[in-house]
């Protein structure tokens, strides 16, 4: 029988070690963010003892680095504090609105995008926003530092490509040039504090003439994992993001949907509402490059 | 078991206190270092009667280890009022009438707290949002948004 134990490593090396050593003295251990996933499953699914392992303290997951070519961000940081970083917001206003949509002012708080697709719920906000806007997830493993883009991931509903001995340090995402943007809508039957019934997100780049060059569209909470949509994004590009466009989007989403009836919503409901918030997203994405 | 030594500030004292490494900062509160105001409602992130700042973020302290607090300054509702009595917040509360039963009451002034501390004069949309996660059954809400209007007011006239 093991016993809980808390440890804080300060840097990615410490990190690294503190795991290999749970590992080999055969005791679970877990990382820690801002545990608002963490604690409410300990005290329900996941009872038991482990080894938290903080990332909070551990530099190289709390920086965030806005760069000529691209922005990484730490795993450690907070929503509250990435949302009140107005460059990150103007560079990334779908990502970020993602990460303000994760509970209440508390949650916001202590909760990360780190933590939200580490979760890796069918239904984590943030994932189709990361996905959209080509994040990659840095990984620190035992054996140097590996890179997977955020659509190859989560693995299933609540697993991930992680091994025992990795963690995630943070994102790289390529910085958005020119006319681009994105945008990131779900829909829940209140205005806060629920769990999404589907999701969209949203980045596009437009040229000087408003003809969109390039699109990526991924979609939530309506299949075990969040979906990319290349038919989407193809039924964007050629186009100025017109009406009929955004309908051949929604359309794509609509037919690549696979998601389940549960008490949040049906199959034919989930199927039509994540088409309708491809269109609404893709508008918003389009309206923001326009304005830049 | 072995418990962990914790080394942290409340409410500006310096304090020590051992605990389980899985125990909840709200438990550590509580149980540990008998500061009974914050209170449990759900344990589950929802409801914000266990609402307290650490370094002047407001956090739910059922969702955070008492380990966690290692280094940190945490505020609770004990270190609201001040050597001379009630903060305006709380008298605004009680002058509005803003609570029944109490239970919630803790958690939505340290709530209102961190707000004013960082927008001293927002606006009821803001109010709302940022109190959607302080639950209460009583009220109905309206009195507390007045109570934190007012509250907002009166800082804004002091300062
Ligand atoms: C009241 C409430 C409302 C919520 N609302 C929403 C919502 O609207 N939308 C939504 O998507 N979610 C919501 N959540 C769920 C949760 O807040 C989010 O998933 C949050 O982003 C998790 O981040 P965290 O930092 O708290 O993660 P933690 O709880 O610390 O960790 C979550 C998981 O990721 C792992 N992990 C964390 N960081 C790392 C890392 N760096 N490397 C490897 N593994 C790691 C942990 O081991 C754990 O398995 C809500 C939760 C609560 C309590
Ligand atoms: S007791 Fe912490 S949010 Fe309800
Ligand atoms: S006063 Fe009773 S729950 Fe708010």
């Amino acid at each position: 029988m093991g016993a809980y134990a808390y440890r804080a490593p300060s840097s990615v090396e410490e990190a690294l070690s503190t795991l290999a050593a749970e590992a080999a003295a055969g005791n679970r251990a877990q990382m820690l963010a801002g545990g608002t996933d963490v604690m409410v499953q300990m005290r329900s699914i996941d009872k038991g003892p482990r080894t938290f392992v903080d990332v909070k303290h551990v530099a190289e997951a709390n920086e965030l680095r806005i760069g000529d070519d691209d922005v990484f961000i730490g795993a450690a940081i907070a929503s509250a504090v990435l949302n009140e970083n107005d460059e990150l917001k103007s560079i990334l206003p779908g990502l970020i609105e993602a990460a303000d949509l994760i509970g209440s002012t508390q949650i916001q708080g202590r909760a990360t995008i780190g933590g939200n697709l580490c979760n890796s719920s069918p239904a984590g906000d943030t994932i189709p926003a990361l996905i959209a806007c080509g994040a990659v997830c840095v990984i620190a493993s035992p054996g140097g530092e590996r890179e997977v883009p955020t659509e190859d991931f989560v693995t299933g509903v609540g697993t991930n490509v992680l091994e025992p001995t990795e963690f995630l340090v943070g994102f790289k995402i390529p910085r958005p040039k020119g006319r681009s943007s994105d945008a990131y809508l779900r829909f829940i039957p209140r205005t806060e504090m629920d769990i999404a019934v589907c999701g969209a997100g949203v980045a596009l780049t437009l040229d000087g003439s408003g003809v969109c060059t390039a699109a990526k569209v991924s979609i939530g909470a309506v299949a075990i994992t969040a979906l990319v949509v290349p038919d989407a994004a193809g039924a964007l590009v050629g186009t100025t993001v017109d009406d009929g466009a955004l309908a051949a989007a929604a359309d794509a989403s609509s037919a690549l949907a696979k998601p389940i009836t549960d008490k949040r919503g049906t199959v034919e409901y989930r199927k039509k509402v994540v088409g309708v918030l491809t269109k609404r997203a893709g508008a918003i994405a389009r309206d923001r490059a326009l304005a830049l | 078991m072995s418990k962990q030594h914790v080394s942290t500030t409340i409410n500006g004292d310096a304090v020590e206190f051992l605990c389980e490494p899985h125990q909840s900062l709200l438990d550590v509160l509580r149980d540990e270092l008998g500061l009974t105001g914050t209170k449990e409602g759900c344990a589950t992130g929802d409801c914000g009667a266990c609402s307290v700042m650490i370094d002047g973020r407001l956090v739910c302290s059922c969702l955070m280890l008492g380990v966690e607090a290692e280094g940190v300054d945490v505020t609770t509702i004990e270190g609201i009022a001040g050597a001379d009595g009630l903060h305006v917040i709380q008298e605004k509360y009680l002058e509005h009438a803003a609570l029944q039963c109490g239970i919630c009451t803790p958690g939505f002034i340290v709530a209102t707290k961190a707000l004013l501390d960082r927008n001293p004069d927002p606006d009821e949309t803001t109010i709302r949002y940022w109190l959607a996660g302080n639950l209460c059954r009583c009220t109905g809400y309206d009195k507390i948004i007045r109570a934190v209007q007012d509250a907002a007011q009166n800082l804004a006239y002091e300062a």
